[in-house]
């Protein structure tokens, strides 16, 4: 019963408090007091379940905040519940997220809108834990569209730049698209199994589907996916991401790196035993998964800005967690959700400091020989970057090995290649911006160091980042992973292999100062290719948004307003007809009062007539 | 005794000579005169028709229709009177054609 108190206290501590910080005007010191801590207490809430769940692999807590909906069979309660896969999502998002806040009262200390800052991410945190948390689909998507909500104003959080405001309309439109389909999942699911409670979905799928007659799970599946695939920024919707690094560096690190765009990754493995139904969707999931971390690789490769580098680093990051549920590894998707969400906030927290240091200095090729000046951000970014290009005994090299070897026991030979590759190029940018940024010649000077707040939070990720590669337990029970057989040598020693070739390619650049110019003009063309992210802003402008302004243009004079248009002139053109008759001239009114008075009589008098 | 067909038919021209009238004049008091030359057609129908259903002289009905119609006609005439001097003085002529503002 306690721990059912505790549970229901997880998401409304942060709501309490941004409804606090919303209407109470506070010095800047209880602001961050009131933000920071309750995250705190949340992060210290989940670390308790953690400790007293550790042993166990299948439990589940419930708690009940109230009935939202009741009518006749559309029962949905505020109802929360937890199990280990939200107990790891609840753990990241207060861990992570407690961190961060702290790292903010640093970051934004001169800002003007610091109260605003917090109550917008106190709400996040409060949305996105209702969003793991949720028993229904529905309260799960009333947490996804909160998400969604504080992301844009976040993104938009400086909103005096005409830009900010145009990347934020950009994100918040396009994952609307992929939101719309995930309505209409929940609809269909609604109408076919009679509930929207998660976990008798799971059961009752597989009562009203089975493998051989599962059309209509396929659909839902897909459905769900588009959902998936807009918020977690994979193919086709991937463009949002780079564009919405235009909000303050914590929030990037915070939404746009570990917690919301792993949403998309939590909703399929939450709903894993219905995707089971669907062998050909999950396989969709695996192909968009490798084809997004390909793109995300290939196009971080070539950025010169710091945080696109690592906005399209989470793209692809995020493509290898699809590649692990696509192949039916569920745990070794959340898992390196898990340890991603460290070493991606380490990096964003480090990029912000840097660019606090270096007065919103973005491009790297303007920095330079930072080691000495900044040895702390230094140090956790070498951390960071060394677990992004998965260097043996980082956290990150943990989960990148399992998904590999899950690739290969789910006998999905192209997909582990194409993984492997995107290993290499994953290590391979990893190094070049960390040389670029951190070796060679100095050019620009920091005039700040960071907070004593800033290096704290930095200091608890680094070693997150070392020691976050052990995997929960209950993960394991809840979703078993793959059967492996024997990995053959090369299948084992390549993954390890390959990032040490990256490195000491990407040195080999860097010592013949090759990085930021190419020579040949058949490379310009691909290295501009590649730093558009593949082009699809252009080719999605020539696609939808060419089309959709010229039909406007066509129909400038509303084509389906000419009807009502000929309903109005007929009416006018009654009007003066009938308006003739009413002139003012009094003999004209006699003429024709004796007129219809004599046809009056003479109908009159010829009816009797007749008759 | 006058047949009651002559009546009838002096009735019917004074009427439609007030009519005519009516229609035809432009001048406001002229339509006011050819209005009280109606009225009058109307009261010697009225006068007429008693004597052809009742000959005898107690029947006295036509009469005083007769004399509530002159008391009509003279109240009407009265304001029609007072509203011409107006508008002449407003507008220093009686053409009807003219006096057309009250159709907005």
């Amino acid at each position: 019963m306690i721990y059912s108190n505790l549970l229901a206290f997880i998401p409304l501590l942060p709501l309490l408090s941004a409804i606090a910080l919303l209407f109470l005007n506070l010095s800047r010191f209880w602001i961050s007091a009131l933000a920071v801590g309750s995250i705190s207490s949340v992060a210290m809430i989940s670390f308790f379940l953690n400790y007293h769940f550790w042993q166990q692999t299948d439990f589940v807590l419930i708690a009940n905040l109230g009935n939202w909906i009741n009518i006749k069979q559309l029962n949905i309660s505020f109802g929360l519940y937890l199990d280990s896969l939200s107990l790891v999502m609840i753990t990241i998002i207060s861990g992570v997220g407690a961190l961060i806040h702290l790292y903010s009262t640093g970051f934004m200390v001169e800002d003007k809108s610091f109260k605003r800052y917090f109550t917008y991410l106190n709400l996040f945190v409060s949305a996105m834990l209702f969003l793991v948390l949720a028993d229904n689909l529905l309260l799960l998507y009333l947490g996804w569209e909160g998400v969604g909500l504080c992301s844009y104003l976040l993104i938009g959080f400086w909103y005096q730049d005409k830009n900010n405001n145009l990347a934020a309309n950009k994100a918040f439109l396009m994952t609307r698209i992929g939101d719309t389909a995930m309505a209409i999942g929940l609809f269909l699911l609604f109408t076919h199994l009679g509930t929207l409670n998660i976990q008798a979905i799971q059961v009752q799928a597989h009562t009203v589907w089975s493998l051989s007659d599962n059309t209509v799970a396929s659909i839902c599946c897909l459905l769900l996916l588009g959902g998936a695939v807009g918020k977690s920024a994979q193919f086709p919707l991937q463009n949002w991401l780079p564009d919405a690094m235009a909000g303050p560096t914590p929030v990037s690190a915070l939404i746009h790196a570990a917690t919301m765009v792993t949403a998309g990754i939590y909703l399929i493995a939450r709903n894993s035993q219905l995707f089971q139904l669907a062998p050909d969707v999950l396989y969709i999931v695996a192909l968009i998964g490798t084809f997004t971390l390909l793109l995300g690789a290939s196009a971080a490769m070539v950025q010169s800005d710091l945080k696109r580098i690592l906005a399209y680093s989470t793209i692809s990051q995020l493509g290898y967690m699809f590649l692990a549920l696509g192949v039916g590894a569920g745990a070794s998707a959340v898992f390196h959700l898990m340890t991603h969400a460290f070493f991606k906030a380490l990096l964003f927290l480090s990029a912000g400091a840097l660019i606090y240091s270096l007065h919103h200095e973005h491009n790297i090729f303007k920095m330079g020989g930072l080691f000495k000046k900044l040895p702390l951000v230094a140090v956790s970014f070498a951390i960071g970057c060394a677990a992004l290009a998965s260097l043996p005994f980082t956290s990150g090299f943990f989960s990148k090995e399992l998904i590999l070897a899950q690739v290969v026991a789910s006998n999905h030979n192209e997909l582990w290649w194409a993984a492997v590759l995107g290993a290499f190029i994953t290590a391979f940018y990893s190094a070049r911006l960390f040389f670029v940024v951190f070796l060679g010649k100095t050019q620009l000077s920091p005039d700040k160091t960071p907070t004593k707040a800033m290096s704290i939070a930095l200091v608890i990720l680094c070693l997150f980042s070392f020691v976050g590669g052990i995997q929960p337990d209950g993960l394991i029970a809840l979703m078993p992973p793959l059967n492996a057989d024997e990995l053959s040598v090369l299948q084992h020693w390549l993954p390890i292999i390959l990032p040490f070739i990256a490195l000491s390619f990407a040195w080999w650049m860097f010592k013949t100062e090759r990085f930021g110019k190419t020579q040949y003009t058949a490379l310009k063309g691909i290295h501009q290719l590649l730093k558009s992210g593949w082009a699809f802003d252009h080719m999605y402008h020539i696609i939808f948004i060419k089309p959709f302004k010229f039909i406007c243009q066509l129909n400038k004079h509303d084509v389906i307003d000419l009807f009502y248009r000929i309903i109005e002139k007929a009416s006018c053109g009654f009007h003066k007809l009938f308006s003739k008759f009413q002139n003012g001239k009094l003999r004209n009114y006699n003429a024709s009062l004796v007129i219809f008075c004599i046809l009056a009589f003479a109908w009159f008098i010829g009816g009797e007539l007749i008759t | 005794m006058i047949p009651i067909s002559w009546i009838l038919f002096l009735s019917l021209s004074l009427f439609f000579i007030g009519i005519f009238g009516v229609l035809a004049r432009r001048n406001l008091l002229f339509v006011l005169i050819s209005l009280e030359l109606m009225l009058n057609a109307v009261v010697i129908l009225f006068i007429g028709a008693s004597r052809y259903h009742a000959p005898s002289i107690a029947n006295s009905d036509g009469q005083i229709m007769y004399l509530l119609v002159l008391t009509l006609a003279a109240s009407e005439i009265a304001v029609g009177l007072s509203l011409v001097i107006h508008m002449y003085r407003q507008h220093h002529h009686l053409d009807l054609d003219k006096l057309n503002k009250l159709r907005d």
